[in-house]
């Protein structure tokens, strides 16, 4: 015990002797939480459209400007022929073409259904279909208010025709606001990133250095070196996950609803298992440009199939089963779900159970690959 | 029982053959050393020795314990120093030797007076960063290191490589008054003139060991007589010579010329010989063979059996 508590002593020595390493840990994620919060946002905020209005009737006219009314559109052109429509689209002035039908009005008030056609630019999906999803309310609205302004004109008509009312609200974050949705997630993934990337690092370089010659040749077991590697850095890391929580409520006054040692408890088992896949890619690797190449093609893996910035829900079946092996996409789930729906124990055990499983598979591998002998 | 016994040790990487048949045997309180240019296989014999590397045939013996099966055991007992400096260079030296010695679970103070001559030498600058240190001191650091668990076996190499020649000196010097404490030292170097400092050696080349032998009794037998040859124009006088019928070799050394010839002859006669070849400025002198002049007959010897 005496000899594992050396080897610890002796890491926190040399990671606080590092002058790089300590702002690397504190203001680097600060910096990139505020950065990423803000800037990774779904929120579609300009939406640049051309109205081809071949009716140039009131109600028609009634729609341009209440389109033009919704301070999230803007109307670029109102040409009187398609084809200068799709030439905007083509010269990326505009993201979607609304065209308006001759007899638009007239087929209205004879109760037949109008088609109006929505030409979306999807180079970029987001844009196209938050826009489109936008203008379908708008033009919903519009509806709405034609069949309340004249009651007794539609009356004699069919029920069916009376629109379906939805109403939607969004629980856990009422107001949208993306720094409260994001925050908890980037928050997880930069303590999970930053501590794969340091432990991978790490190992390699008393390799590099030839120390792990020299250790190597000491009665020292497996496991005491390996756990002598995993606590320091794990201390680290919930040193990070507290900084970047105290800046997220600071800066961002994020909500935290659920209880905060819930988050901690899993962050251990979590950074535990990061931890463990760091050491293994560090036992493959030669020279530290080896190691932090392969730590980082598997860290934009799990970043990227995280669900941080896409939903896996939203992902094919085949890498929805491939966010299961991925450490972060649990991490994220839990913090959101625990800051901002207040989730208990209970909601997360799934995320629990399938962590420790993973630590357990990594840290097995990195003792077992270790070797002191070639 | 002996302190090393290595048997017919043979090391492969992939197709070049590291070591070679390698047998032979250092006692307890001896100071062994291995002689041998660089790339001869000596730090892969150390790397097996100390159970870093395993063997491709053979078997090998550390304070009586077998290299493969006692692995464990005989990592308590060897101090290694490799031929890397492998410390760590962001601890202290105080925090180094700390390190090393709670690792092999005892304490600086209680093998003090094992490292004290040279641990004396570096105290002054206990708190610097090891990384920091100069080369010699970096040694005594390392030296320091490797014993401090008192160890029975202790495994040098090159540590001389890279060290100005008065801390050499001092830490060959080192060496010897360890010795006294009945510790076998199995030193490497690639410095001939450290050879006679040991009690007896190994010249070793191209992973096979070309002669094991005390030095003095290696530089006696050396039977050939042999000259050392000193003029202006050197590499004119290294070709003339090599084609004459008394030469046996003849190689650079320093500023003079070495030459074994095949039969007996004074040194005036071979001076007189070559200033009759037009070599005015000659100087001739009858010397005793050294270290060196063994290994280059030799490996001399083994190229020709090749």
């Amino acid at each position: 015990m005496r000899r594992l508590r050396f080897l610890i002593q002796k890491e926190f020595i040399q990671i606080f002797r590092n002058k790089a390493l300590l702002p690397m840990m504190t203001l680097l994620p600060i910096i990139q939480l505020i950065i990423l919060s803000n800037a990774a946002s779904n929120e579609v905020k300009d939406v640049r459209i051309a109205v081809v209005d071949h009716d140039q009737s009131e109600l028609s006219r009634a729609l341009s400007n209440k389109i033009v009314a919704n301070d999230r559109f803007s109307l670029l052109a109102a040409p009187f022929n398609k084809k200068e429509a799709l030439d905007l689209m083509q010269l990326d002035e505009v993201d979607i073409v609304l065209e308006v039908p001759h007899d638009f009005e007239k087929q209205l008030y004879r109760g037949e259904a109008p088609q109006l056609q929505t030409l979306v630019n999807a180079i970029n999906g987001q844009q196209a279909t938050v826009g489109s999803g936008y203008l379908n309310g708008i033009i919903g609205s519009l509806n709405k208010e034609i069949r309340r302004s004249e009651p007794l004109f539609f009356s004699g008509l069919p029920k069916h025709n009376e629109p379906v009312v939805v109403t939607s609200n969004n629980w856990y974050n009422p107001e949208l606001d993306y720094p409260h949705f994001m925050a908890p997630g980037i928050l997880a993934e930069l303590t999970a990133l930053l501590t794969i990337v340091l432990t991978a690092m790490n190992t390699v370089r008393e390799r590099e250095i030839g120390t792990i010659e020299q250790i190597n040749v000491t009665p020292i077991k497996k496991w005491e070196f390996i756990l002598g590697k995993l606590v320091p850095f794990l201390c680290l890391g919930l040193v990070l996950l507290t900084v970047g929580l105290i800046a997220s409520k600071l800066i961002f006054d994020i909500p935290i609803r659920g209880n905060i040692g819930l988050i901690f408890a899993y962050a251990v088992v979590n950074l535990i298992c990061v931890l463990g896949f760091g050491l293994l890619i560090s036992n493959f690797a030669e020279t530290q440009q080896q190691a932090i190449f392969v730590a980082f093609f598997f860290v934009l893996i799990f970043v990227l199939m995280c669900g941080l910035f896409t939903p896996i829900d939203s992902m094919p079946k085949w890498a929805q089963y491939a966010t299961i092996p991925n450490p972060l996409a649990h991490f994220i789930s839990v913090s959101r779900k625990v800051l901002l729906k207040g989730s208990g124990l209970a909601d997360i055990k799934m995320e629990f159970v399938y962590t420790i499983i993973l630590a357990l598979l990594f840290n097995a591998a990195a003792v077992w690959s270790y070797k002191k002998q070639e | 029982m002996k302190a090393i016994s290595i048997q017919n040790i043979s090391k492969w990487y992939k197709d070049t053959k590291a070591l070679d048949h390698i047998s032979l045997e250092v006692g307890r309180g001896q100071l062994f050393g291995l002689i041998g240019p660089d790339g001869a296989g000596k730090s892969t014999l150390f790397r097996i020795l100390t159970t870093l590397l395993l063997a491709d045939e053979g078997e090998a013996f550390v304070d009586g314990l077998h290299i493969e099966k006692d692995y464990r055991e005989i990592r308590k007992r060897v101090g290694y120093m490799p031929g890397r400096f492998s410390l760590y260079q962001d601890l202290s030296v105080e925090e180094n030797l700390s390190f090393f010695a709670t690792i092999f679970g005892t304490t600086i103070a209680e093998n003090y007076d094992l490292i004290k001559d040279i641990y004396v030498q570096i105290e002054p600058f206990k708190k610097r960063l090891a990384g920091k240190l100069s080369g010699g001191m970096k040694q005594k650091l390392a030296l320091s290191c490797a014993l401090i668990h008192k160890p029975s076996v202790l495994f040098l190499d090159e540590p001389t490589t890279g060290v100005d020649a008065v801390s050499r000196k001092e830490f060959w010097d080192m060496l010897k008054s360890l010795k006294e404490k009945n510790i076998a030292i199995l030193v490497s170097t690639p410095y001939m003139d450290e050879a006679t400092l040991c009690d007896k050696i190994a010249l070793i080349q191209e992973g096979k060991i070309l002669k094991i032998d005390e030095p003095e009794a290696m530089m006696a037998q050396f039977e050939r007589p042999l000259f050392a040859v000193k003029t202006n124009s050197t590499y004119q006088l290294l070709k003339h010579l090599r084609v004459q019928s008394f030469t046996h070799s003849v190689l650079p050394f320093g500023e003079c010329l070495h030459l074994v010839t095949t039969e007996a002859l004074s040194p005036e006669s071979i001076q007189e010989q070559l200033r009759s070849q037009g070599f005015i400025d000659v100087e001739v002198s009858k010397i005793r063979a050294g270290i060196e002049d063994v290994f280059l007959d030799l490996s001399h010897k083994a190229g020709n059996h090749a």
